[in-house]
């Protein structure tokens, strides 16, 4: 027998295979444990929180409060808002700004794709913050058209509305639509579009029917991980701190922290975990549907 | 894995050629001393070139000789820094590459991958608001051509290389171009395919006898096989031009000699004119009758091109010349002979007909080759 010594039993070669099967179905457990440990238990706390409350049978009453408050609407409508329109406009700017890196190459433009890399490595408040010192009442352009024109208030407010969170996040978030798109434009065999061109193609239906297919699962690849990001945005909202705009992830740290409600903040958590799935959901079933898995991205 | 196409007959492609409307009002193409730079380094040097309308003329040259620069000139993906490009008597060189009107087909094919063959087919036709009925029309007719008609809806990536190859073609047809631009069209195919797609090429040429075609390569046997006429080009400068039997047959110049097929050069002196339109010539101790080269008179050092398969273990009839040599080696490739000798300092290479008893090497030989055969070339020139 091929692998046994010439003394070796039958039952001695099964034991062996056993062990070494048992062995096999071992590896997976120190990772799974790490996952339960730190990922499913802190999860499953804030679940039992939500459906029992503090030592309570399991009941959706607290989810029905939750619901039934016009505050919860609200964050939960500024949430997909803001998290709509923010990937939106990452999605917009993304592709365009890609586009000339890619194709209209100017001085210092490959300096400018690198850099990218190090926007998406900063913590999203510091663009909160610069906003802030740019757009803010108090901020340098408000106050140059005091300093220069005598007005009595600056005339920029728009960074204390949903339109300052949207912008900050679109700033933020912007970069990881470009990283895929990038890639993927880098793929592109030039050569096609000089075809298309040499066939009658102006550059508008080469952008549309040759650039913008060939990155579409790029594009939803990181449109998505944008809508993903947005929804969960504290750091921004908190920092911006936006008249009326509550957010899931800002009411869940109102209720928990600000007024030790953690029943109610788990609840809303809850909800706020089940959109974020949901939209994962959506993102993966979306990619598989226009070739994302044909591009590897899925 | 795809299965090639069935191969187009002559026949097919001229009835459907008949049957087809006209293919746009014949165009020739001039280049008036274009030249073009990229950064200072000039890669194609004041190219003047006159291709005559339903010419095939090929372009070839080694790598970097700017053999590509031109096509794409022609084509407006790359600005001339002087000189003009015409199509037709029509100055071009300002147009952008979409209002040119031209076909082009590169060596990776870089057809649509998102778009199935009738899509890509239908790409220029579309990009030109023709009507959809005109479009089905065309695109059936275009494939049918390259006898693709079976393949509409496959994607490119279904497809093999010279199925591929010939969708690229319907594809560039199908907008009735002025021109045709070929950049390298068959290197990516495997050396049978690239000999059906030859045949293919030439037949299409046939059945489309009004289409200027300007086909870049690198291999001088795809341009002896298609092109009417033949341009070489070596460090971005024009080394020769004419018919390709012409240039063939009569080199004029070294690197004419040796890159469009195989030659013998031999260093000889011109001892004078003979009758006829030879010249004599001397090479070592050895006085040959050449053919004349008008502007090398008696005196003047110069290169003797004998083509290998001219040279001839028998002589020929006519007038003949003969040289000695010992044989260095002799290759057997199947269907030739290949044989090398060293003839007074000098390797003289011929290939013959399959032999059953090859010279061995170190055997002193004889071999002739007829005076028509042998071409001088000025030793100065390039």
């Amino acid at each position: 027998m091929p692998g046994s010594s010439p003394g070796m039993t039958a039952e001695a070669v099964a034991t062996r295979r056993a062990s070494a099967n048992t062995g096999a179905a071992l590896w997976p457990l120190p990772p799974l444990l790490i996952l339960a440990g730190v990922f499913f238990y802190p999860l499953s706390l804030i679940l039992h929180q939500a459906l029992h409350g503090d030592f309570g049978p399991t009941t959706f009453h607290y989810f029905s409060v939750v619901f039934g408050t016009a505050m919860f609407a609200n964050a939960l409508a500024h949430t997909i808002e803001i998290a709509a329109a923010a990937s939106a406009g990452c999605i917009v700017l993304g592709f365009v700004v890609a586009l000339i890196l890619s194709f209209v190459p100017f001085p210092g433009s490959k300096l400018l794709a690198r850099m990218i890399d190090t926007v998406i490595a900063l913590p999203t408040f510091l663009v909160a913050l610069a906003f802030t010192f740019i757009y803010g009442s108090a901020g340098v352009i408000n106050m140059s058209f005091i300093h220069l024109f005598g007005f009595q208030n600056g005339p920029i407010d728009f960074l204390y509305s949903p339109w300052g969170v949207i912008l900050a996040e679109i700033t933020v978030y912007t970069p990881f639509v470009m990283r895929p798109l990038l890639a993927a434009f880098s793929l592109i065999d030039i050569a096609q579009i000089e075809v298309a061109s040499s066939l009658g193609a102006r550059p508008w239906r080469i952008i549309r029917q040759i650039i913008f297919p060939a990155a579409l699962p790029a594009l939803l690849a990181g449109g998505s991980l944008c809508l993903l990001l947005t929804v969960n945005e504290f750091g921004i909202v908190l920092f911006i701190g936006a008249k009326g705009v509550i957010t899931l992830p800002l009411m869940v740290y109102d209720k928990a922290i600000q007024e030790f409600d953690y029943t109610t903040g788990c609840a809303i958590a809850v909800v706020n975990i089940v959109l974020s799935l949901a939209l994962y959901t959506l993102y993966r079933f979306v990619l598989a549907h226009f070739g994302g898995r044909r591009a590897g991205v899925v | 894995m795809a299965v090639e196409a069935t191969t187009l007959t002559g026949a097919d492609a001229e009835t459907t050629a008949a049957a087809a409307p006209a293919v746009g009002a014949a165009s020739g193409i001039d280049f008036e001393g274009v030249s073009v730079a990229y950064k200072g380094t000039v890669v194609l040097s004041d190219l003047t070139l006159a291709i005559n309308p339903g010419e095939i003329v090929a372009v070839i040259g080694p790598s970097g000789s700017g053999k590509t620069t031109a096509l794409r000139a022609v084509a407006g993906f790359v600005r001339p820094s002087a000189g003009r490009v015409k199509i037709g008597g029509r100055d071009i060189t300002d147009l952008p590459p979409y209002a040119r009107d031209i076909g082009m087909v590169v060596q990776n094919y870089a057809l649509f991958p998102h778009m199935r063959v009738d899509e890509n087919v239908a790409f220029g036709l579309r990009a030109r608001r023709t009507a959809d009925a005109l479009v089905k029309e065309r695109v059936a007719e275009c494939l049918r051509m390259v006898g693709m008609q079976s393949y509409t809806k496959r994607y490119p990536r279904e497809l093999s290389g010279g199925q591929q190859q010939r969708v690229a073609i319907a594809r560039a047809l199908a907008i009735h171009p002025r021109v045709l631009l070929l950049d390298e069209p068959l290197s990516a195919l495997d050396a049978q395919i690239r000999r059906n797609m030859l045949d293919e090429l030439a037949r299409l040429h046939r059945a489309l006898p009004h289409l200027t075609v300007l086909y870049v390569t690198h291999d001088q046997t795809e341009a002896l096989t298609l092109a009417d006429r033949i341009a070489i080009m070596r460090d971005g400068k024009l080394v020769s031009y004419g018919p390709s039997q012409a240039l063939y047959r009569r080199p004029p110049n070294r690197f004419t000699a040796e890159f469009l097929g195989r030659a013998n050069l031999l260093t000889v002196t011109v001892e004078g004119r003979a009758l006829g339109s030879y010249a004599r010539a001397r090479y070592g101790e050895t006085e040959l009758l050449v053919q004349e080269h008008p502007s090398l008179g008696a005196g003047s050092k110069c290169l003797l091109c004998i083509r290998p398969h001219e040279v001839l273990l028998s002589p020929p009839q006519g007038p003949c010349n003969t040289l000695r040599g010992i044989v260095q080696s002799t290759v057997w490739q199947g269907d030739q002979h290949h044989i090398a000798l060293d003839a007074a300092g000098t390797t003289l290479r011929l290939i013959s007909a399959p032999m059953h008893e090859p010279p061995r090497a170190g055997t002193v030989l004889d071999v002739h080759f007829h005076a028509s055969h042998g071409v001088l070339i000025p030793h100065d020139e390039a």
